[in-house]
């Protein structure tokens, strides 16, 4: 691996270190933090063979106690339920946690008696009869349709109550997984303040719980939770544990930035992208640009809004954003069909100006990666009738629940983002604008792309994804560009053209080397025959010279007889490699299993343990986890 | 040759020789696929079997 990495670093010569998957969640979560010391948890689907640790973190270090082992993951069970209920696995989980509030946890009870043992600090062991993704290219098995009563739902196809009442129940299961790990770290290390990291900490239901349950004093939850945010932990475990670099915080402001870490473009820049471009736009002092755009805003317009670093990490956080009037009843299911094309239920999470977040919620706790969900404030909701009181699932969708409905979720809550003049100015001072028009400090944020799409990153990606949506205006940098003055979009300017056809084509060179392989192998099947049956096979010899003789004086004859072979070839590989992979499992894979099952050695930890306390295992102090400059 | 290099030191480190044999047989397998896939040989070597 470090052969690999110097040959695609041209040029490095120094040291490489390799931190552990969750030794670098850890440091993600601690180093660029507010906290001079904290208590850390990581939790996600598997890295290593570590599915979550906890530790804590002290000035310039971290040090990991203990950890959850495969086939046992919080993160794995998510994305189990994930699949079933019809979603991408590794992909779709946030969807699963936007649908949690449509059901009632019907089937958490089931979870907790079938699928799992639980104990009281957190820690607990799968049934993996129930689960297919040790074996299998599923992550649920036969038993778990069996308990559940159904196949897994077919993706784009109808999402029922039922589907509601499953997202909700491995929802309340995480939190409660979430909120007895809190709690028995809490105890344990006797630290005030928590840092958390892994792909199960952009479950924001579950960071808000942590919050309001009043666990810890303090919560600080790396934006680029997922494996993303590995890499910069990484980087920063070097920094500070390897190189002894020191850490200085002041216990309330973090070191991420507002996480905006990613590539610019200056206002110059895009111009001199946008004249080249032949687009027409009209250039604006920054005050001006407020000034229209949060018009355009509380006219009921969609707006694309484009400036600065990008983002790091799965939100967009008002440099990369489509913004929305967050009053507007109808604005949800506007920006989901007509702008993202995504499903209609999901709910988008507002950015609210910091001195105004308790104004609209209920609480005071700053969220500046909307990597929380809080309740919005009652004296903004509106009182359902009984009629409406009494709706189902989707139907819940189309009843306002409050003067600011299109952040509002079915069950009241929202996942916001607090914007602050230090952080992002600009972005401030676009809301404060709004606030001068309407007098709401809140507008709906949601990232700056379609369905399956990443974030854009450029101006032209911005462009691009500004002309195939219904997307009214494009603030890109100062540059002002209006829906209706663009040129048709030309498909020479589409990112993905249809891919032509390329007729097959053998050059002389390739046609020649053919033809000598196969005289060369035909020659030594010539002397195998030979010496076994002591007379020159003429055949053989006949099709070795005139593969020779065809290779030197007309390859071109041999493009057919290429063709055809190699067709052949392709069949036979095809065959072959499934028979050898199903032989090399026969014969080495299940006598081997077969030999350590014999003398008792167990490299997984499966089956429940209902007379031990906790399924915690104590890092080892002079494991991987203590020589990061070697690789295992 | 640095990846099976790897590999020995993961074994030597880790002590998880009961992988030798399954690495060993999966190294000569791809070795064999890895010859033979998109090659005109493949047919002769896929009749040695």
């Amino acid at each position: 691996m470090g052969d690999l990495i110097k040959k695609n670093l041209k040029g490095y010569k120094g040291e490489i270190t390799y931190p552990e998957h969750h030794q670098s969640h850890a440091a993600s979560a601690f180093f660029p933090g507010p906290f001079k010391e904290a208590a850390i948890i990581t939790m996600d689907g598997v890295g290593e063979w570590a599915t979550a640790s906890w530790g804590v973190g002290k000035g310039n270090r971290i040090d990991l106690h203990s950890e959850l082992l495969f086939p046992s993951s919080l993160g794995l069970l998510y994305t189990a339920f994930t699949y079933y209920i019809g979603f991408k696995v590794n992909n779709g989980e946030y969807k699963v946690m936007g649908l949690a509030p449509y059901g009632k946890p019907v089937y958490a009870q089931t979870i907790l008696d079938n699928l799992i043992d639980l104990k009281e600090d957190g820690s607990f062991r799968l049934d993996m009869s129930y689960f297919n993704y040790c074996q299998g290219l599923t992550m649920t098995s036969d038993k778990f349709h069996e308990l559940f009563g159904d196949l897994p739902r077919k993706p784009e196809s109808s999402i029922t109550q039922r589907d509601m009442n499953l997202a909700a129940s491995v929802q309340a299961v995480t939190e409660e997984i979430v909120l007895r790990t809190a709690r028995y770290v809490r105890r344990e290390t006797g630290q005030r303040n928590l840092c958390l990291a892994g792909g199960v900490a952009l479950n924001c239901v579950a960071n808000g719980k942590i919050l309001r349950e009043r666990i810890f004093d303090d919560i600080w939850i790396q934006p680029a939770a997922g494996d993303a945010g590995g890499s910069l932990g990484a980087a920063l475990f070097i920094w500070h544990q390897i190189l002894g670099n020191q850490r200085d915080v002041d216990g309330v402001h973090d070191l991420q930035q507002g996480s905006y870490l990613g590539p610019g473009w200056s206002d110059s820049e895009i111009e001199k992208w946008l004249a080249d471009a032949g687009y027409p736009y009209e250039k604006m002092d920054e005050a001006d640009l407020f000034d229209t755009v949060s018009g355009g805003i509380a006219a009921g317009r969609v707006i694309g809004w484009y400036a600065g670093r990008m983002e790091f990490g799965p939100r967009a956080l008002g440099n990369r954003s489509i913004i929305g009037d967050a009053r507007s009843e109808s604005m949800q299911s506007i920006i989901n069909l007509k702008i993202k094309y995504r499903e209609s239920f999901r709910p988008f999470a507002p950015s609210v100006l910091l001195e105004d977040l308790e104004e609209f919620f209920d609480t005071d706790k700053a969220s500046p990666y909307m990597l929380l969900v809080t309740p919005v404030r009652t004296s903004h909701r509106r009182e359902l009738s009984e009629e409406e009181e009494k709706l189902f699932g989707m139907e819940k969708l189309r009843i306002p629940r409050s003067d600011i409905p299109a952040i509002t979720h079915v069950d009241y809550s929202s996942r916001l983002q607090t914007v602050s003049a230090a952080d992002n100015p600009r972005y401030h001072g676009l809301i404060s604008s709004f606030k001068k028009k309407t007098g709401y400090g809140i507008v709906i944020n949601t990232s700056f792309n379609v369905r399956g799409e990443p974030i854009v990153c450029t101006p032209q990606d911005a462009y691009l994804c500004f002309m195939r949506t219904e997307m009214d205006i494009l603030a890109l940098g100062n540059c002002f560009l209006k829906k209706e003055e663009q040129p048709h979009l030309e498909p020479a300017d589409e990112h993905h053209s249809e891919k032509r056809k390329i007729p097959e084509v053998k050059s002389r060179a390739e046609l020649r080397k053919f033809g000598l392989i196969m005289a060369g192998a035909f020659a030594v099947l010539c002397v195998l025959l030979y010496f076994r049956n002591s007379t020159l096979p003429p055949p053989a010899a006949g099709l070795s010279g005139f593969f020779l003789l065809s290779a030197l004086l007309y390859p071109g004859l041999l493009f057919p007889i290429e063709k055809l072979w190699m067709k052949l070839a392709s069949v036979m590989s095809y065959i072959m490699t499934r028979v050898l992979l199903t032989l090399v499992y026969i014969l080495a894979v299940i006598p081997t299993g077969l030999i350590m099952r014999l003398l008792g050695k167990r490299p997984l930890q499966l089956g429940f343990a209902e007379e031990v306390k906790t399924y915690w295992v104590d890092v080892d102090p002079e494991g991987p986890c203590s020589r990061p400059e070697k690789q295992y | 040759m640095g990846r099976i290099k790897d590999i020995w030191g993961f074994l030597r480190t880790r002590k998880k020789w009961w992988l030798v044999p399954i690495i060993t047989v999966l190294l000569l397998l791809s070795l064999i696929i890895v010859l033979s896939q998109g090659s005109a040989l493949a047919p002769f070597i896929y009749a040695i079997f």
